[in-house]
């Protein structure tokens, strides 16, 4: 049954249920909507769907090809994984702008044109701030703040971007832009902050950790991956890409082997993980492109596996750093053992996800002549297995044993974790079957050869044969209790004391300028008032003989000009 | 039936609501009954309009002789774009204002006047529509005299006893006005020995140079400026509007003046004709400097006032300022720009009087200091007072952005870009006066009469959010709005150079 219902409306009318229902029924609404919404999306048809004309301009809201289907089916999938992860929660806030943000990144994903995009991508920012906010602790509220004031900056650089950028080229359309105007680099660098780039990431790594435990998993699987499709859409070829996505898997490693707040972990590993993203998307290859959206998909499946993981640990426990965790496997198994499946994706073992859509990035970097690129990646791969594959997992459920012995999280989150477990497994046996038929651009490929699968496996063996030597000497930095100094260090200290400092430097003369200003100002506002106030000339109310008289100026005024 | 009721739809226009205002009297013992048949007649109404508006912009310009008498001896009726599109506006708000009218009216006026009430409220719309829709000078001037009696009728029932002052000072000021457009027509008679208005615009070019025309003209400018309450003849409506009921308010707030406008358009590009009224007179400077004059005015005082009704009420006279400036122009842009401000100043002055009357509802007051916190207290109420005010401001999406935007735009294109700069200006004050309103109601703490109030009923609600939706709908779908408003634009300049 073909139709045009616009994707985003079932989750927005979901989003409207959810806000008045309650209990079981709310559950059903909640679930119902994912599929409901992906049945409808099934059918489908392609191409420009609904337009509309807004000031002189061609809106059009919902534009279908194969890019924005697979993202299309990626966002439901991932809404029904983290809904089911998240419906045993009795908050109807963090529940309705689940939804709504869900709608706002469909409506991303599938708009035709920069208005319609930039409608949906500050819709995104102004609903994911409440899953932030949703965990209602001091610290979050506060990271909540900064998370909004950066992305409301990304927001702001992409509409100044798309207006040089249409006052430019004369058109709205959302399809290659490219880095020749000047609007292309600001609209490059809005989409850029959403998903990272070196610099601009610290809002990921700040505010992530600090969301609700079920927030998180809807917070890594829409935003970033938005910015990565529109990336795609818009500048995929374009070179500066490769050596920022090259940058972005690289850096993070090294914060996440320190950091001891396994979500924070997460967090870094999702930079690095879009690196490998941005990386593909730079090459621009057909197979590069396919590369960077099939990780893109995977990456919502392994790395929400990996943050549900982390969430039913921090709901049962109360606790997500490594050091006042351990053990966790005796009272755990089921849990633990999902969250290997998810390590093992994220760490591109062959037979899981991870290794289906990673290699055909590492692969096209090959095929491109890049070998210093190749080589970075090549070592970011190992920084994956180190940090996301054997830290994760080891630390919250091995390791030392802190004592806690919590039970198995509630069903649905074993469930939600489970589908997720299950998609890794079978997408990363038979990619050719599930995933690969849905990839948007034309590019033939096959993982599972020699070369392939044994050198990831070599470099997967040695890797780990490095981290648990460095473990078993002692070279390997324990987890402490201990808060690294990142970018946002730069701003949310440096940038305060300064403004302090700057402050009682001008503050006198501020303060003499704002005195010297204000008398004539009040001056001013008091003869305002004098003519203008309740009492005054033009305000109060007048004698029926003077309205008359003004009858009269007015007439006589009207027969001398005339007269003239 | 309906084919043979089909050709005297022009007539119907305003039979329908004349006829229903002595039913309302007859049968006064079911008050019920009342409201249902002013309903039905205002929908009747805006269905005829509907129709009418579809049939000018298919098949041109519709004449209808009245009673069979062929103009220029019998009454013509004469619908184009221009009043097809006003009477549009008139029967579009009162058909919102009549919902709103069965649970407001019930509070504010005494039960045995309610009938009374809805059968001047009937004939006032009677007298809008026929003053819009007729074709004959002198009937123009009956139907006014029909919609102003009503009218103070109106105010005075208003349950302050200061309404019954200011609906006096409006009888006075309205009287003089209606002398005045009397006179005016009376001199047009004079020279042209005819009232038709088609038969007038033919006529009057012989006679241009003659002094009895241009005092004509002057007495008609004035007597029309003061229904349309133009600086300085605006000092009867600040009053008038703050004290009348709620309903009475935001019917009168978001038509008469309107009404009023298109009678001064119809005059001076019409009957007189635009090359006398501006190039042989200097009625456009006028205009401007003193749309000018109200539109700053009534801003600042607007700011100060600590009554919202009142408040709202200078706003319109600085919206009437924009509206003036437009036509002052004498451009089509300009034009355009005026013809879609009445329309959205319409729906946006309908909207926040309604919302204010939602807020008095509960509270029996429209002061500022009762007010404080009432926004907390009544969400919906006072959501629809912020979203129809940032439609008067003019935030883009909203209605009232459009029409400033042509503005702006008319302004710019005859190089009059402090005229430009005036109409921001003017939005500047609007955030003001708006935002003292939200400040003060959102962020403050509950007044005691705040305190005990509870959201509005949703017979007073759906109304109001229509209104407010309809700001929202016409700030994003401009079709018809700027197409018929252009047309009409066009229409009238016809004669423009």
């Amino acid at each position: 049954m073909p139709t045009e219902l616009p994707p985003f409306l079932p989750f927005l009318i979901g989003a409207l249920l959810t806000a008045v229902t309650r209990g079981r029924l709310r559950s059903a609404v909640m679930l119902a909507t994912p599929v409901v919404g992906g049945i409808c999306l099934l059918g489908i048809d392609s191409g420009a769907l609904h337009q509309v004309q807004l000031l002189g301009y061609t809106l059009t809201p919902v534009r279908v090809d194969e890019l924005s289907m697979l993202f299309g089916y990626l966002f439901h999938l991932g809404a029904f994984i983290a809904i089911l992860y998240a419906v045993h929660i009795k908050d109807t806030l963090q529940h309705v702008v689940a939804m709504i943000y869900a709608a706002s990144a469909l409506g991303a994903v599938f708009a035709g044109d920069l208005i319609s995009f930039f409608l949906s991508w500050e819709l995104l920012t102004v609903s994911s701030v409440f899953l932030v906010w949703a965990r209602r602790t001091p610290q979050a509220i506060r990271a909540g703040f900064r998370y909004l004031i950066l992305q409301i900056g990304s927001g702001v650089t992409l509409l100044a971007g798309i207006l040089i950028h249409v006052h430019a080229t004369g058109d709205i359309s959302m399809g290659h832009i490219g880095l020749d105007t000047p609007g292309g680099w600001l609209i490059m660098l809005a989409l850029g902050l959403k998903c990272g780039f070196p610099m601009l990431h610290m809002w990921l790594t700040d505010a992530y950790p600090e969301s609700t435990p079920t927030g998180a998993v809807f917070l890594c699987m829409f935003t970033t991956k938005c910015a990565i499709y529109a990336l795609t859409r818009s500048f995929a070829g374009a070179d500066p890409l490769i050596y920022i996505g090259t940058a972005m898997t690289f850096f993070p490693i090294f914060f996440a082997v320190i950091e001891n707040d396994l979500r924070r972990v997460l967090a870094y590993s999702m930079i690095n993980q879009l690196g490998f993203m941005v990386c593909g998307i730079g090459l621009g290859t057909a197979l590069a492109l396919n590369g960077a959206v099939s990780h893109a998909f995977n990456d919502v499946l392994f790395k929400g596996l990996l943050f549900m993981a982390m969430g039913a640990v921090l709901t049962m426990t109360g606790r997500t750093r490594a050091s006042d965790l351990g053990g966790l496997y005796k009272s755990m198994p089921q849990t633990a053992t999902l969250c290997i499946i998810g390590a093992a994706s994220i760490s591109a073992i062959p037979l899981f996800c991870g290794f289906v859509s990673k290699s055909m990035i590492m692969q096209s970097a090959l095929n491109e002549g890049h070998m210093v690129v190749w080589f970075f990646l090549l070592f970011a791969s190992v920084g994956v297995l180190e940090h996301a594959g054997i830290k994760i997992p080891f630390f919250a459920f091995f390791a030392h044993d802190s004592g806690l012995r919590p039970p198995e999280p509630p069903t649905n989150m074993r469930l939600a974790m489970l589908i997720a477990a299950v998609l890794c497994v079978v997408i990363g046996t038979a990619p050719a079957t599930t995933l690969y038929p849905l990839l948007p651009f034309a590019a033939e490929y096959h993982p599972y050869d020699a070369t392939h699968v044994i050198t990831q496996l070599q470099l997967l063996m040695f890797g780990g044969l490095a981290v648990f030597w460095m473990m078993r000497t002692g070279r390997y930095p324990t987890e402490e209790r201990a808060i690294n100094i990142d970018v946002d260090w730069l701003y949310r200290r440096i940038l305060p004391s300064g403004i302090s400092s700057a402050e009682n430097v001008l503050e006198p003369a501020w303060s003499s300028l704002k005195r010297g200003a204000a008398r004539p100002l009040n001056g001013l506002i008091a003869l305002l008032f004098r003519y203008h106030g309740p009492q005054g000339t033009l305000a109060r109310t007048w004698p029926i003989g003077s309205m008359v008289i003004w009858v009269t100026v007015l007439l006589a005024v009207f027969v001398v000009v005339y007269y003239l | 039936m309906l084919s043979v009721l089909a050709n005297d739809l022009p007539a119907l226009q305003v039979v329908v609501p004349l006829v229903s205002a002595p039913l309302c009297l007859i049968l006064a013992r079911w008050p019920r009954i009342v409201w249902l048949l002013c309903l039905a007649a205002s929908w009747t109404s805006l269905a005829i309009a509907i129709e009418l508006l579809d049939q000018v912009l298919s098949g041109g310009t519709i004449s209808y002789a009245m009673g069979g008498w062929a103009a220029p001896w019998g009454i013509e009726y004469r619908i184009d774009a221009v009043n097809a599109y006003v009477i549009l506006i008139v029967t579009g708000i009162a058909s919102v204002v009549m919902p709103y009218a069965n649970q407001s009216v019930a509070k504010e006026i005494p039960a045995d006047r309610v009938p009374l009430f809805y059968a001047l409220l009937m004939l006032c719309l009677t007298g809008l529509l026929g003053m819009t829709i007729t074709g004959d000078a002198f009937n123009v001037f009956v139907f006014l005299e029909i919609s102003s009696l009503s009218m103070y009728g109106l105010i005075s029932m208003g349950r302050d006893r200061r309404a019954l002052t200011s609906a006096f000072q409006y009888l006075v000021m309205g009287t003089i006005g209606g002398t005045f457009i009397l006179v005016g027509i009376g001199f047009l008679y004079v020279v042209t020995g005819t009232l038709n208005m088609a038969d007038l615009a033919m006529r009057l070019p012989e006679v241009t140079q003659l002094r009895t025309l241009h005092t004509g003209f002057a007495f008609l400018v004035v007597g029309i400026g003061l229904k349309l309450a133009m600086f300085p003849l605006h000092l009867w409506l600040p009053n008038a509007y703050a004290y009348a009921p709620s309903t009475a308010t935001a019917f009168i707030a978001a038509t008469a003046t309107k009404v009023a406008v298109y009678a001064l358009l119809r005059f001076v590009f019409t009957v007189i004709g635009p090359v006398i009224a501006y190039q042989d007179l200097p009625f456009g400077e006028i205009a401007k400097v003193l749309a000018v004059l109200g539109l700053v005015t009534g801003s600042f005082v607007a700011i100060f006032q600590e009554n919202v009704k009142r408040m709202l009420a200078y706003s319109s006279v600085a919206q009437i300022g924009y509206i003036l400036l437009g036509i002052g122009l004498a451009t089509v842009m300009g034009l355009t720009a005026s013809m879609l401000h009445l329309f959205n100043h319409a729906l946006i002055k309908g909207a926040l009087f309604m919302a204010v009357g939602c807020l008095f509802y509960r509270t029996r007051s429209v002061r500022l200091d009762d007010l404080r916190g009432i926004g907390r207290k009544m969400p919906w109420s006072f959501g629809a007072f912020v979203i129809a005010g940032l439609s008067l401001i003019g935030v883009p999406l909203t209605a009232g952005f459009v029409s400033k935007w042509y503005l702006v735009q008319a302004s710019l294109e005859v190089g009059q870009w402090p005229l430009a700069v005036l109409v921001l200006g003017g939005s500047l004050l609007a955030i003001i006066y708006i935002w003292r309103v939200v400040e003060i109601a959102w962020f403050g703490s509950p007044s005691t009469r705040a305190a005990e109030a509870t959201e509005a009923p949703l017979g007073l609600l759906i109304p109001t959010w229509i209104l407010v939706l309809a700001n929202l709908y016409f700030g994003t779908h401009t079709g018809l709005t700027v197409g018929v408003a252009n047309l009409a634009a066009r229409t009238l300049a016809e004669g423009l150079r």
